[in-house]
């Protein structure tokens, strides 16, 4: 059976780049409030799950025994 | 743990049409619907690959037992933190402030780790399919089936009303169609919890608990830069709100009237530390199913300690943002009694309006996946315990006694139907009755608490009678219930019940589930001294004493789970000394 991390690792790296690419599309947003301006959230998480979501993805390859 | 339901009280049948026509607080673009649909479509994939794994009743029901400590103990958890723990406690943090934090620490840790150490060896070694399963074994058919059709029942109540929030919230914060809502996520979880089993519960279970971490922990760490830290955060509290005590868990227990709970210490330490916590960490089959999976009796010990670490953690994503809607909010939250009033927000908002305020285009898309997730991780928790208890604790035992494992397997995916359906059932139900939800927070202590009593009494007395455990059970539920109705039946009764006329609800739960527990336990003691007792070869592996205990002294002194027991013990004493 395929372990569980290989599914997470991919779906938290999709996650990871759409919301990367959100963040560099329109680093800032009117939801968000003065509050948050300046601190570019989306790339740092969008990078942050990119990562840890590859890492994962690919540790946990699945791989068939020889 | 018990939520604070009463947040949604009044989301019945008056203010619903309100709710429809209220304005959303957010709107997603195409990268957040993006991310919400490659979840739906993620989980379903995930339950057809599963469903070659689920083959026999024992995998079906079980996982097979073949589950990681890791895997296990996500899944315990993340089986608790559905919707109405996520919504529910962060709304009742701006109302009470970090006294809610309790849920999670006194009224969480020490039953986990009783759990982890003295009874999960007990249920693991009577091989068991579930609790009721053990009562059988310990008291035989009465106590069995008394448990098993009072926690059917209390299970598809908590799944529907888990629907019916979930469906309400996402039209108050999105705008989407309430039937929508309850359809769609109901038949999602539905599909994948039928292909797969607990199996598949589990996994998605997991998904959902990253999810649920790495949507929602955007808020405390953007609202902590915002306020300049924890002690900004307090002197804002104190700005939004002088003269009120919302930052302390211990110092204004002293008196009923000292904290915005109207509750003594000894209701948070006896009614919520001993009565509600041990009666729902011990014993409610929702959350013992997910370690019993476990491959091993090692795994599932360490897998509820690995549970009770990320639990002692859950404030940070649950109680932190209410109190940062308490801070940074430029408007104050109402109660639900004043949801009909234009241009307000209430109680049950303050995630939401977290969401809204840190969460730019991607991250809202994350954070909404994050809510969904909860409330679907808690239906498929409530819909796996309903298909297992409903299949090998009622149906087998009083329906049909001989069939092939191939029937019983067959059976327990149509029940995971059947439960969704009656579920939504009982989401439709709640939008009918607007009082439905504050019985059903009743209908928990009624069930659950007493249970605890029967379960820890027939494990480390041998003496306990067959007798004494159904009487006992069946009693501390009356008690229960009678309290309650003594209260609604006459208000003033409260000073009674809860020793304080200031009691507020929460407070009121708390010390009935004490009066349940003792009644419970009172009543089976009594019992057990005037009947005849098992004789002891029949209970070996039930009772402590005479069960041979599996000893983990030749493992490594970090690979044993009493040493990370020990850890998180002192973790769990040092944040209330933090925040005392």
């Amino acid at each position: 059976m395929i372990p569980i991390w290989f599914f997470a690792g991919w779906l938290l790296a999709v996650y990871g780049a759409l919301i990367l690419v959100a963040g560099l599309w329109a680093p800032t947003s009117d939801t968000q409030g003065v509050a948050m301006q300046g601190m570019h959230l989306q790339i740092w998480w969008g990078i942050g799950l990119l990562a840890l979501g590859l890492v994962y993805g690919i540790c946990f390859w699945p791989r068939h025994p020889k | 743990m018990i939520p604070d339901w009463s947040f949604l009280s009044l989301w019945g049948k008056s203010s619903c049409a309100a709710l429809i026509a209220a304005p959303r607080l957010m709107s997603l673009s195409p990268i957040d619907l993006t991310i919400i649909v490659i979840y739906f479509v993620f989980v379903l994939g995930l339950g057809f690959y599963l469903r070659k794994f689920a083959k026999t009743g024992e995998d079906f029901f079980s996982a097979g037992h073949g589950m990681t400590a890791w895997i296990a103990g996500l899944s315990f958890i993340s089986a608790n933190l559905g919707s109405l723990e996520m919504m529910g406690y962060a709304a009742a943090t701006y109302q009470y402030g970090i006294l809610i934090a309790h849920a999670y620490w006194i009224g969480a840790i020490p039953a986990i780790l009783f759990l982890s150490l003295v009874m999960l060896p007990f249920y693991y070694i009577c091989k068991t399919h579930s609790v009721p399963g053990y009562l059988q074994l310990r008291y035989g058919e009465g106590a069995r089936s008394l448990s098993a059709i009072s926690f059917a029942v209390m299970t598809i109540l908590m799944s529907g009303i888990n629907m019916y929030s979930m469906a309400v919230i996402m039209k108050v914060i999105l705008g989407w169609n309430i039937h929508f809502s309850i359809w769609v996520s109901s038949l999602t979880v539905a599909i994948y919890v039928m292909a797969g089993g607990l199996l598949s519960a589990i996994y998605t279970e997991v998904l959902q608990f990253l999810l649920i971490w790495l949507g929602v922990l955007v808020i405390p760490i953007a609202g902590l830069a915002e306020t300049g830290g924890w002690s900004g955060l307090v002197r804002r509290i104190s700005e939004n709100f002088p003269g009120q005590d919302f930052t302390h868990m211990w110092s204004n227990l002293g008196s009923f009237t000292a904290n915005p709970m109207g509750v003594h210490w000894t209701g948070i330490v006896f009614g919520w530390g001993l009565a509600i916590s041990f009666g729902y960490w011990t014993t409610d089959f929702l959350v013992v199913q997910r370690v019993m999976a476990a491959k091993d009796l090692r795994s599932a010990q360490m897998g509820t300690i690995i549970g009770s670490f990320f639990k002692m953690m859950v404030p940070l994503i649950v109680i932190l943002p209410g109190l940062l809607a308490l801070g940074v909010l430029p408007f104050k939250l109402v109660p639900e009694t004043m949801v009909n009033t234009p241009g307000v927000h209430t109680y049950n908002e303050a995630l939401p309006l977290m969401l809204a305020r840190y969460c730019g285009p991607g991250l809202l898309g994350l954070g909404v996946t994050a809510l969904i997730a909860g409330f679907m991780s808690g239906m498929a928790g409530n819909v796996s315990a309903f298909a297992t208890v409903w299949t090998y604790d009622i149906y087998k035992p009083l329906l049909r006694k001989q069939a092939s494992d191939a029937h019983y397997l067959s059976m327990g995916r149509w029940c995971s139907l059947l439960g969704v359906i009656v579920s939504i059932g009982t989401a439709y139900l709640v939008m009918n009755f607007s009082s439905i939800i504050v019985y059903a927070q009743a209908v928990f202590v009624f069930f659950i608490v007493p249970m605890f009593g029967t379960v820890v009494l027939g494990m480390m007395w041998k003496r306990t009678t067959p007798s004494a455990g159904f009487w006992g059970l069946l009693a501390g539920i009356l008690v229960s219930f009678l309290l309650w109705l003594w209260v609604k039946l006459d208000p003033p009764a409260l000073r009674y019940v809860a020793f304080s006329s200031d009691a507020k609800d929460m407070a009121e739960n708390l010390y009935r589930a004490m009066w349940s527990l003792l009644a419970n336990v009172l009543v089976t003691v009594v019992v057990t001294l005037f009947t005849k007792p098992k004789p002891e070869e029949e209970l070996q592996g039930l009772v402590y004493g005479l069960t041979t205990l599996p000893s983990m002294d030749e493992l490594p002194i970090f690979k044993r789970p009493a040493v990370w027991a020990g850890a998180v013990a002192i973790g769990f004493v040092v944040l209330n000394i933090l925040f005392w």
